[in-house]
């Protein structure tokens, strides 16, 4: 549930240049996520979705350097003035790609990397480890080797890893790319388990829209750098500034749209296949 | 042609990622293999070219058995584009990826350097000739590997997850350009599990499911059949999700695109008022 | 590539596997010293040997096996070299010795990659990289030694990845006489630099990750050092 009062994250006319870039990544960019949000980060490739989600864990600009100019603000600390260490206690970061995430001999070891790191008991590592591989349902491929696991199976290992350290805030950035439909949405479930379930507030940068909106209260549309629309999913998806920039929107809004053009206008604006259906009944049986 | 004859094939590791797959593929085809992960579609279509040779069973490209040639001959009417980019790039910049292949089948010189161009230009890259492929985004990537395996113009195009990272937009341009080359009676093989990709461009479908093929025919027919979508373990395109959830209303099933969905909601709500 | 499979350590129990790996180590060494002293090709032929027992104690033929099937391509190049230069360097003059030390020559390529393969096969590169610690090896270095063991079967799988999309793009391997398979192998001067260097740039890329996973300072530090 979403406390009004604490932003968990704030950024305010965050303009970045990569070193050697040419023109900045990120223009001015001014947003709020409260604390136990979900937000899906959307837009078309290359607006600067990933530069901002590095941004909020300090790779950006610690590790990245460039030019970095304006605000951001995770959980209370200046992302400028604070170190990757320190932010990455409250921040973690899954990535598209997960063969590039695990490295470890053992799914066990893998999750337990970033604990041991930390200076944690060895009967706290083993209990968070534990309880990581069951909340993510891995709990029997706990001692296979990462590597010789499926796409999916290697996502949730990466999700596991990021959970055990418990941060406030998870950022996933694309991770069912290499998933198929059915795998995308466990792990979307996965994710949404932990938001609702665990108050853990989730940035989600994704493109596959019909899958992922129904878990959302927040999304954010970038465009070249820019923060276009920043509102409820219903409010962005059926906005103008959506359609020009041509994000894919669910088929069921879409198809909410078109009938509003030919004057059939239903009650409510739906995201999920399932809330179109009972709409269309309600309309169709008035 | 290429014919796929009750082809088996099995890992050194010893998994059966194929179990008796025969299918016919005519020339100006247009096919999308779908499937769940590990159903063995990439596996298929790496026959296709001969990266995978089958244990048993053949596969037959133009009349000549892929156990017969190499890779190098039969990608020369072959072109694969594979899943990951960056498992296709390693030269330094754009240009010399795209003329990789053309040095290879032997192109002189000039001709390198205008199909190069034209390969360039076709898929919007003209800007990043001198660009590292590396610095490039993940999308880009994907259409400097496209470019690279189109300038050859092989008769056959197998595009390995072609929209995978790709944003709606670049989506909408690669539906467009599928067609197109369709229309030059290329033979487009697609591998996807992108339902709703596929419910636009209505191809010809071939759905797989542990290594078997269980569905081949229109794509209106096979992805709005519940029994075989849940047996392939995939989702079918919302729209279809919508008008099943409407099944009891009397409605047609079979529909996958949203503007066939609007004209039969607008048909039947001026007849019921 | 078939070579790389021989060096993939696997899950298993034998008193091979279980043996301290520093004594492994040890053992190879020694191994590797005696090699390098001889240059006739009875005694190298007894070293080959030598490991033998130790492969069926572990049960790792099949795996062992495999990685002198892989190494015989590289090995007949060695040899080809090796007699073209003696060849050479003698004034052209044709000699049974020169047959004789290209093939002892060969032949220690062969005995290295046959007790390596042993080596790897029955030591986790984490109990390794333990016994490592507990010599007293500085942790950055173990660590490092470690991480790079565990990179050899994803840079093997790469490079025949990266095979795979150059034989789909028309580079022949697979047939056209000896010579010209070998110089495919080869990259061209331009693309040499980046053709090979792409497992090593992604590799590269994965520290990157570490300090996001909460590296100790000193060793994101050192992390970063290797970029």
């Amino acid at each position: 549930m979403a406390d009004k009062t604490l932003p968990i994250i704030e950024t305010q006319e965050l303009t970045y240049t990569y070193p050697g870039g040419t023109k900045p990544s990120l223009k001015d960019v001014s947003m709020t996520i409260e604390r136990g949000e979900f937000v899906i980060l959307t837009g078309p490739s290359g607006c600067g979705k990933t530069t901002l989600c590095r941004c909020f864990n300090g790779l950006i600009p610690h590790f990245y350097t460039g030019k970095f100019d304006g605000d951001a603000t995770v959980a209370k600390l200046k992302v400028n003035q604070s170190s990757i260490h320190e932010l990455a206690q409250h921040v973690g970061l899954v990535f598209q790609n997960p063969e590039n995430q695990l490295f470890a001999l053992s799914v066990e070891k893998d999750v337990a990397f970033g604990l041991e790191n930390l200076g944690v008991p060895r009967d706290e590592i083993r209990k968070r480890v534990d309880w990581a591989l069951q909340i993510t349902g891995i709990e029997e491929l706990r001692e296979r080797p990462p590597h010789e696991l499926s796409g999916g199976q290697q996502q949730r290992v990466a999700i596991a890893c990021v959970l055990a350290m418990q941060p406030d805030v998870m950022v996933l950035d694309e991770p069912t790319s290499f998933l198929d439909p059915v795998g995308a949405q466990k792990i979307f479930d996965v994710i949404n388990q932990l938001n609702k379930d665990l108050g853990i507030t989730i940035i989600l940068v994704e493109h596959r829209l019909d899958l992922a909106s129904q878990y959302a209260n927040h999304v954010i549309v970038m465009n070249e750098g820019k923060i276009i629309l920043d509102g409820s999913p219903r409010e962005v998806f059926t906005s103008e500034g959506a359609r020009l920039i041509g994000i894919g929107i669910p088929k069921a809004t879409r198809l909410y749209q078109l009938l509003g053009e030919n004057g059939v206008h239903l009650n409510e604006i739906p995201v999920t296949s399932q809330e179109a259906a009972n709409l269309l009944k309600e309309a169709l049986q008035t | 042609m290429i014919e796929v004859k009750d082809v088996h094939f099995a890992y050194p590791t010893g998994v059966k990622a194929l179990r008796g797959v025969s299918l016919t593929i005519h020339d100006g085809d247009f096919i999308a293999i779908m499937g769940q992960n590990g159903a063995g579609k990439t596996t298929l279509v790496k026959h296709l070219n001969g990266l995978l040779k089958p244990t048993e069973g053949e596969v037959i490209v133009d009349k000549v058995k892929t156990k017969e040639t190499s890779v190098a001959k039969l990608a020369r009417k072959v072109g694969f584009v594979f899943q990951n980019p960056d498992h296709q790039l390693f030269c330094e910049t754009v240009e010399e990826e795209v003329a990789f292949a053309l040095k290879n089948f032997g192109f002189k010189e000039k001709a390198t350097k205008k199909r190069v161009s034209w390969a360039l230009n076709l898929l919007d890259l003209e800007g990043y000739r001198q660009t590292s492929p590396f610095m490039l985004s993940g999308g880009e990537r994907k259409r400097v590997a496209l470019a690279s395996v189109l300038a050859w113009d092989p008769k056959y195009v197998i595009l390995d997850e072609p929209t995978i990272g790709q944003d709606y937009q670049q989506k909408e341009k690669l539906r467009q350009f599928i067609i197109q080359l369709n229309a030059q009676e290329k033979t487009v093989i697609i591998v996807t599990h992108d339902v709703e990709f596929v419910a636009e461009c209505n191809p010809r479908v071939v759905l797989m499911t542990d290594g078997k093929i269980v569905a081949d025919g229109e794509a209106q027919k096979i992805l709005t059949n519940e029994k075989l979508v849940a047996q392939a373990s995939i989702v079918p395109p919302q729209i279809t999700q919508i008008f099943l959830g409407l099944a009891d209303l009397g409605l047609p099933t079979d529909i996958i695109d949203v503007h066939e969905a609007r004209e039969v909601l607008i048909t039947r709500l001026e007849a019921t008022s | 590539m078939s070579v790389f499979e021989g060096f993939r350590f696997r899950k298993v129990s034998s008193p091979i596997h279980d043996l301290d790996p520093r004594v492994k180590f040890f053992y190879v060494c020694i191994l590797f010293v005696i090699a390098l002293m001889f240059n006739q090709l009875l005694p190298l032929i007894v070293l080959f040997f030598v490991p033998l027992p130790f492969v069926f104690m572990a049960g790792v033929q099949r795996q062992w096996l495999r990685s002198l099937k892989g190494a015989i391509f590289l090995a007949t190049i060695i040899f080809a070299t090796n007699l073209v230069s003696r060849y050479i360097y003698s004034g052209y003059v044709w000699s049974a010795i020169m047959l004789e030390e290209s093939i002892a020559l060969t032949f220690r390529f062969i005995v290295l990659v046959a007790a390596f393969s042993v080596f790897f096969l029955t030591t986790s590169p984490d109990h390794l990289g333990l016994a490592l610690e507990q010599s007293h090896v500085p942790y950055e270095f173990c660590f490092a030694f470690t991480t790079a063991v565990r990179f050899v079967p994803v840079l093997a799988e790469e490079a025949q990845t990266i095979m795979d999309a150059q034989k789909a793009r028309g580079l022949e391997l697979e047939r056209g006489n000896f010579l010209k398979r070998v110089r495919n192998y080869i990259p061209e001067p331009s693309t040499a630099p980046s053709s090979w260097s792409t497992p090593l740039k992604k590799s590269w890329s994965k520290p990157r990750l570490l300090p996001d996973r909460h590296c100790r300072k000193e060793y994101s530090l050192f992390c970063s050092s290797i970029r």
